[in-house]
């Protein structure tokens, strides 16, 4: 359970937004909705505890985040709006990599069913460098099919993606909500997801 | 015990220092300038001539001191870093990037200093001596703190990057300064030495320290009045920067 | 400690995909220590002299060269902000990268020093000790060249700013260093230089990587 109250957050001299209140329980997601630079991507890094907090509490099972930032990193999830590809390296290699950097190495034959999961079939050991957008974006992605994290952090997951893309991502965050996990994720555009969810406007 | 925890804090919030600041600065202004006066009327007028080295040792008076300032400020720079990396607090970071400009400007008197009183007693300009190269490099290592600092476009960035940066050069300073003294002894470098002036007089040893006393007023003035402008530029957008009188023109 | 290996794997094998990175570093080693002899001229008593030194200061410049890209893509790919989230400390996986760096950039100065030692005619024993010294200190110049790196991330000019701040910090290493070859080829024994070297190399295996995460917490902000 991830509980947000009176959040505030500066840019600069600016405030961004402030007195952000939303909880986040089992099973629920919550799409953050705002103009370009309402403050969307701030608002997932200082959940991720990424950056600091101007103001405010974020509590993880009724606990101060600062108190369990080790176990709330274990539970987590984050993917930020950067693909986190290295142009050099193979899908596998950096699906492998990434997986092993969060704690949860991967072994080379489920990584590999991920990667055709996600619709990237027979492009597992080509260098990223030949990836497009979309693909590039489908392996980053697959990290999801592969986490046992309780809460995912999604910046513009839905971006750069083909319709059967998006069909394919939706399904895997149904998935996620229907073995009770958390969702938050920006996005521009209406999405349909299974379980409760709710929408945060910031900005006016 | 617990009552005088709470007033320090209270000064640390920019708010109050500045009117505080603002108050004690010409006072150190004005002892320094009496110091200064007293250490220069001592070491030139009442210090004997050297009877090796004739009037040009009288540049000690200034080169000395300045020495013990530049490493003195650089630690003190170090201990707010400490204190706003622990503390987290604003004023620390504002005071470091307030005192590296002054010694800075102390490590370049030192070695100007020192080049000018290496001419008529070594022959040379520059010598590669122990002190005057371990001060070279903390004055390279104050360029570093301001570059950096200045770099950063965020205030708070800055600060805190500084901070980084002052507690690994407070760190490296003694290693560096013995390692320079370990590479002189090695290679056989200038064996005369500026503090090491035989027999020092004790009007000597008073003039030195009445500069000393004088130059520490002079960086607690130049120090406290910088913060002030640092304080305003930062806090510009606050309802107590606002309502200050000086504000109301 | 599976993310450590993640990461100084992950980093060989981008250098060894992209070998004209580490390949432009050794040759500008090679061409920087060849210019002395031009600019001095070829007196061999002199270059002999000169050798420790010019060696050490071009080593040092050379593993210089690609520190300002150690954390960059990794900051600008977002792998950074997953590292930070990291549930193996930051630290850690910062000092992962260090070793990369210093497998990439500078053991192959330690391996390639001993050929260029022989154009100012050094000793077989000077080279022994100048490789020695090179492979205490330029693991050192990683460390230290890593809090640079990560204080300087993002910034405009920040190659410049780099040297600014790495260089004065480097001038222990350089002077135990090069004054290990020198003690040695005069007979004073290279093993004082050699063990305040290790001393130093202890130091900032301990807390190099500490400064350095603190600074990239800032610049990740």
């Amino acid at each position: 359970m991830l509980r947000v109250h009176g959040l505030a957050c500066d840019r600069g001299d600016r405030r961004l937004f402030s007195d952000v209140d939303f909880s986040v329980a089992t099973g629920e997601w919550l799409q953050i909705e705002g103009a370009n630079g309402a403050g969307k991507t701030s608002l997932l890094r200082i959940l991720a505890g990424l950056a600091p907090a101007a103001g405010g509490q974020i509590e993880w099972d009724n606990q101060p985040v600062s108190k369990v930032r080790d176990e709330f990193h274990a539970r987590l999830l984050y993917l930020g709006h950067a693909a986190t590809i290295k142009d050099d390296l193979s899908a596998l290699e950096n699906l492998q990599t990434a997986a092993a950097v969060a704690g949860s190495p991967l072994e080379e034959s489920v990584a590999l069913l991920a990667l055709r999961r996600i619709g990237l079939k027979g492009r597992e050991d080509l260098p990223s460098r030949v990836l497009s957008q979309g693909q590039k974006r489908r392996v980053a992605l697959a990290r999801l099919l592969c986490s046992q994290a309780r809460l995912w952090i999604l910046d513009e997951p839905f971006v750069a993606l083909d319709v059967a893309a998006v069909d394919l991502l939706c399904g895997i965050l149904d998935e996620h909500l229907a073995r009770g996990g958390m969702l938050l994720f920006t996005s521009h555009q209406a999405v349909h997801l299974a379980g409760t969810g709710s929408s945060l406007r910031l900005g006016k | 015990m617990s009552q005088r925890f709470v007033n320090w804090f209270k000064f640390a919030s920019p708010a109050s220092f500045y009117p505080l600041a603002g108050k004690a600065w010409p006072w150190f202004a004005a002892l320094a300038a009496a110091f200064c006066a007293a250490g220069l009327w001592l070491s030139f007028f009442v210090a004997p001539t050297d009877f090796q080295q004739g009037e040009g040792y009288r540049i000690i008076f200034i080169h000395v001191p300045a020495s013990w300032m530049s490493m003195f400020i650089y630690c003190v720079m170090a201990f707010w870093a400490a204190i706003g990396i622990t503390f987290n607090t604003r004023l620390s970071g504002m005071m470091s990037s307030a005192l590296a400009p002054t010694g800075a400007l102390f490590a370049f008197i030192s070695l100007w200093t020192g080049a000018l009183w290496g001419k008529p007693m070594w022959g040379a300009w520059w010598v590669w001596d122990a002190r005057l190269t371990s001060e070279l490099i903390l004055f390279f290592l104050y360029v570093g703190y301001i570059a950096l600092t200045a770099a950063i476009d965020d205030p708070r960035r800055a600060d805190k990057a500084g901070a980084i940066v002052a507690l690994v050069g407070v760190v490296n300073v003694p290693i560096i300064y013995f390692s320079v003294k370990w590479w002189n002894t090695l290679h056989q470098g200038a064996s005369v030495s500026l503090t090491k002036a035989p027999s020092m007089a004790t009007t000597m040893l008073w003039g030195m320290l009445i500069m000393a006393l004088a130059f520490w007023m002079y960086s607690i003035a130049v120090a406290l009045y910088r913060v002030r402008a640092i304080i305003l530029e930062r806090e510009r957008h606050t309802t107590w920067v606002a309502e200050l009188p000086e504000m109301q023109q | 400690m599976s993310a450590f290996i993640a990461i100084v794997r992950r980093d060989l094998l981008l250098a060894a995909r992209r070998k004209s990175e580490v390949f432009t570093a050794l040759f500008f080693f090679m061409i920087v220590v060849s210019l002395f002899p031009l600019g001095i001229g070829p007196e061999t008593a002199l270059l002999r002299r000169i050798a420790p030194g010019v060696l050490w200061v071009a080593a040092l410049l050379a593993a210089m060269l690609s520190l300002n890209r150690l954390f960059a893509a990794d900051h600008q790919d977002g792998t950074l902000e997953q590292m930070a989230l990291s549930p193996t400390p930051l630290a850690l996986l910062v000092s992962g990268k260090v070793l990369a760096h210093w497998l990439t950039a500078g053991l192959p100065l330690v391996l390639l020093a001993p050929v260029l030692g022989l154009q100012f005619d050094l000793s077989a024993r000077a080279l022994g000790v100048l490789m020695l010294s090179l492979l205490l200190g330029t693991p050192l110049l990683s460390l230290i060249g890593a809090i640079g790196a990560a204080l300087t991330l993002g910034l405009r000019g920040g190659g410049v700013l780099l040297s600014l701040l790495v260089l004065p910090l480097y001038i222990p290493a350089l002077i135990f260093g090069a004054g290990a070859v020198e003690a040695d080829m005069a007979g004073l024994g290279a093993g004082g230089h050699l063990s305040l070297l290790g001393a130093l190399l202890a130091l900032g295996v301990f807390f190099a990587p500490w400064a350095a995460t603190a600074a990239l917490r800032i610049a990740l902000e």
